[in-house]
């Protein structure tokens, strides 16, 4: 369970989060949607405690985020951003075995968890082996998603995951996260700006404007219920064109 | 990690290289950078080894009145060749003081002793072509009054010294036409070629001694005394009595101006080294052949002196370097000034900082490899910082999000992810430093200086390139070995991203 009250973060001149209040509920996943400089990312990294909030407070499964607690909050938090973070100069298996290792776990034991991973993300096992570099996007975020679940926090953050893979294997990652989150039961918070991905991974969904949410609720609130024609706007643009449908 | 235990023994033997001349007594004879002086320290030493109280060391090549003196003071130097104006001027800093009496009270203040003069003075004169010298009936310096139509060339250091061109201008009221700098040896050749008319010689020089150069009398008595004298800690005549007698008996009065002049000559002119021009004036049979063979044969001594330093010195400052750098990149305001410090380092001239050693650490080996490491302290600083600042924010982000804190974060993170910039740091200091390696002969560090001073003092291009040469050659060996170094030390991942044509675009900032 994640919760925000209130908070509020500046940069400079404008707020990049205007008291945004959110409850994330367990085993869900929500969606933040937003354009580029709503805040999305703010978000997150306030969550992970990499940024102290102006005001507000937010809470990892009850567990209030604060500088002195932080390690104590990322332990509980798996986060995975767009291009990967990988370490270039660690093999992938070195990258995902990154967090145990700092944790001092036995070598076999971090061998098994990998491995274990590996199957679950759909990853051949030798691939590992290979430095991020040699990997392909696809397989590189696998990888990073493999890395936040090593120590198997119950929350994951997620920063546009997909955001930079062609769209093949983003539909075909995001079928697999679907999957994969129903059945690890993980408590998600997602930034996407893609409004397909908010629909296919989303529980429910905020968008966010400006550092403010706009709107909370299900897709289905969003789209028949807009709270502003914003809403409307936001979800129409990345919809196909209605002659375009004619061919599906 | 392998290289901090490589520093370790680096530093080791650095102590132990500092701690070894406490052994024997030997009488430590010490010469500046120009030919006379060392045919002087070197019939010295060989007077010395000749009267076998005592085994000689020799410190030859020191890079002028400053570090010899600053040697000698310190304890580093038992004896060397000086001139009384010399000391006067440039030690006592008293040009009143003039007859040796009152010179040997000054000295004995300072625990030195002086000896008996050699019999020549090496002062500052003018010289003139012989020819010019017969058709204008010029014989002494007044004759020079009223030719305001010659040219002269003068030394740098003539041109701006009290007791230089300036005063004798007005002591005898000179006027030229034109006044032209030259260095010493260039001004010969020009005055043999009828380009100027009028140039500095000292009254020993060994050109004077052969070709058609007429010396102007000093008939109203400017120039002040350059006597040649031996200039020796005390404790030397007390130690070695019978040595000491040894060198006034076979040297004091022994050397007028023609006689110095004409070794000179055979130096500079014939080729021959400094050894066999000192053990032939001592009465010995020949004891070296040409100079440039002896030369030769040290080569390989002196490369192994030049690893020495440059590995030493490179060893040290990475050991202060690395740590110093991730310090400033940790603290970005202590780093600044940190920076700033290191910088400043840079900034003081090599030959400066190198004198400022010699206080603290005497000459030789030790001195020049503190003033080394420091010197190469500024790019392995800056590049570790520069490195460590520069690193993907998202990258640094998640080791602290994945639970990597302090020495971990440090270790497995930051420092092999900055190892390109860090180890290119390591590379520029290591060239840079072979090059200045070859100032420390001029505080008797040995290296491939030793022959760049020497081919200097000789105005010898070719004992210059000797050590030029095989310094380029070490750089670019250095260069080849860090290239091959890069290998093994970046991480693999690090490597194929810098290689690769196509690079990550998943790993590189968005």
């Amino acid at each position: 369970m994640i919760v925000l009250r209130e908070v509020t973060k500046r940069f400079g001149a404008g707020p990049a989060l205007d008291a945004v209040s959110l409850t994330v509920a367990p085993e869900t996943t929500h969606v933040l949607l937003g354009g580029s400089g709503s805040g999305k990312s703010t978000l997150l990294r306030v969550v992970l405690g990499l940024l102290a909030p102006d005001a507000g407070e937010v809470t990892v499964d009850g567990v209030a985020v604060s500088p002195g607690r932080r390690a104590e909050i990322q332990r509980r938090i798996g986060y995975v951003v767009q291009e990967g973070a990988l370490y270039p100069h660690l093999s992938a298996a070195r990258n995902v075995g990154l967090p145990a290792r700092a944790r001092g776990w036995p070598a076999a034991t971090i061998e098994a968890r990998v491995t274990a991973l590996a199957r679950l993300v759909d990853l051949e096992r030798p691939l590992l082996e290979r430095y991020p570099a040699e990997l392909s996007g696809g397989q590189r975020q696998r990888v990073s998603l493999m890395r936040a679940l090593v120590l198997d926090p119950p929350v994951l953050l997620l920063d546009e995951p997909l955001g930079a893979l062609d769209p093949i294997t983003r539909t075909e990652l995001q079928a697999q996260l679907v999957r994969m989150f129903r059945e690890l039961h993980k408590t998600v918070l997602l930034v996407t700006h893609d409004v397909r991905e908010a629909f296919v991974l989303g529980t429910t969904i905020t968008l966010l404007d400006a550092g403010r949410v706009v709107q909370h609720g299900t897709f289905a609130d969003l789209a028949r219920r807009p709270a502003t024609p914003l809403v409307t706007e936001f979800l129409r643009a990345q919809a196909p064109p209605p002659a375009m449908l004619e061919y599906f | 990690m392998a290289r901090t235990r490589l520093g370790a023994l680096l530093t080791a033997g650095l102590l132990l290289a500092a701690a070894a001349p406490a052994a024997a007594q030997p009488v430590r004879v010490g010469s500046k950078s120009f030919t006379e002086s060392y045919i002087l320290a070197e019939m010295i030493a060989q007077v010395i080894e000749e009267t076998g109280e005592a085994r000689v060391e020799r410190k030859f090549g020191l890079g002028g009145t400053g570090i010899v003196y600053a040697a000698l003071a310190s304890g580093d130097l038992d004896v060397y060749p000086e001139y009384t104006g010399t000391i006067a001027r440039a030690i006592l800093k008293d040009p009143g003081v003039t007859t040796p009496a009152a010179l040997r009270a000054r000295l004995a203040e300072r625990g030195l002793a002086m000896g008996e003069p050699l019999g020549f003075d090496n002062a500052y004169a003018l010289a003139v072509a012989r020819t010019t010298a017969g058709r204008l009936g010029l014989r002494t310096l007044s004759d020079l009054r009223g030719h305001r139509e010659l040219t002269a060339a003068f030394d740098p250091g003539f041109l701006d010294r009290d007791d230089g061109w300036p005063g004798l201008r007005r002591h005898y009221g000179l006027e030229f036409g034109d006044v032209r700098i030259m260095e010493h040896a260039l001004a010969y050749r020009a005055l043999a070629a009828g380009r100027v008319d009028v140039i500095t010689a000292f009254t020993t020089d060994g050109q004077l001694a052969r070709e058609a150069v007429s010396v102007l009398a000093d008939d109203r008595k400017f120039f002040p005394d350059y006597a040649a004298v031996l200039l020796a800690r005390r404790a030397l005549a007390e130690r070695l009595p019978r040595t000491w007698a040894a060198l006034e008996r076979r040297l004091a009065g022994r050397l007028d101006s023609a006689t110095m002049a004409r070794l000179n000559a055979e130096v500079d002119l014939d080729g021959r080294s400094f050894a066999a021009v000192a053990a032939s004036f001592l009465g010995a049979r020949d004891g070296g052949g040409a100079r440039r063979a002896t030369l030769t044969r040290e080569l390989p001594a002196l490369t192994l002196q030049h690893l020495v330093l440059v590995g030493v010195s490179l060893a040290v400052a990475v050991a202060l370097g690395l740590p110093l750098g991730i310090l400033a990149a940790r603290r970005r305001r202590l780093g600044q000034l940190e920076l700033m410090g290191v910088g400043v380092l840079q900034t003081i001239p090599a030959l400066a900082l190198l004198s400022f050693m010699i206080p603290l650490f005497g000459i030789g080996r030790v001195p020049a490899l503190v003033a080394l490491s420091l010197y190469a302290l500024l790019p392995i600083v800056r590049n570790t910082y520069a490195g460590l600042v520069s690193l993907d924010p998202q990258l640094v982000d998640m080791a602290a999000v994945i639970g990597l804190d302090g020495w971990k974060r440090l270790g497995w993170v930051e420092l092999p992810l900055a190892s390109v910039t860090i180890l290119a740091g390591i590379k520029t200091a290591a060239v840079l430093t072979v090059g200045t390696a070859t100032l420390a002969a001029f505080i008797g560090g040995g290296g491939y200086g030793t022959l760049i001073v020497t081919g200097l003092a000789l105005n010898d291009a070719a004992t210059i390139l000797a050590g030029a040469i095989p310094a380029a050659l070490m750089a670019l060996a250095v260069h080849a070995l860090f290239e091959a170094l890069d290998r093994l030390a970046v991480p693999r991942g690090l490597r194929r991203r810098a290689a690769g044509p196509s690079g990550a675009p998943g790993t590189v900032l968005p």
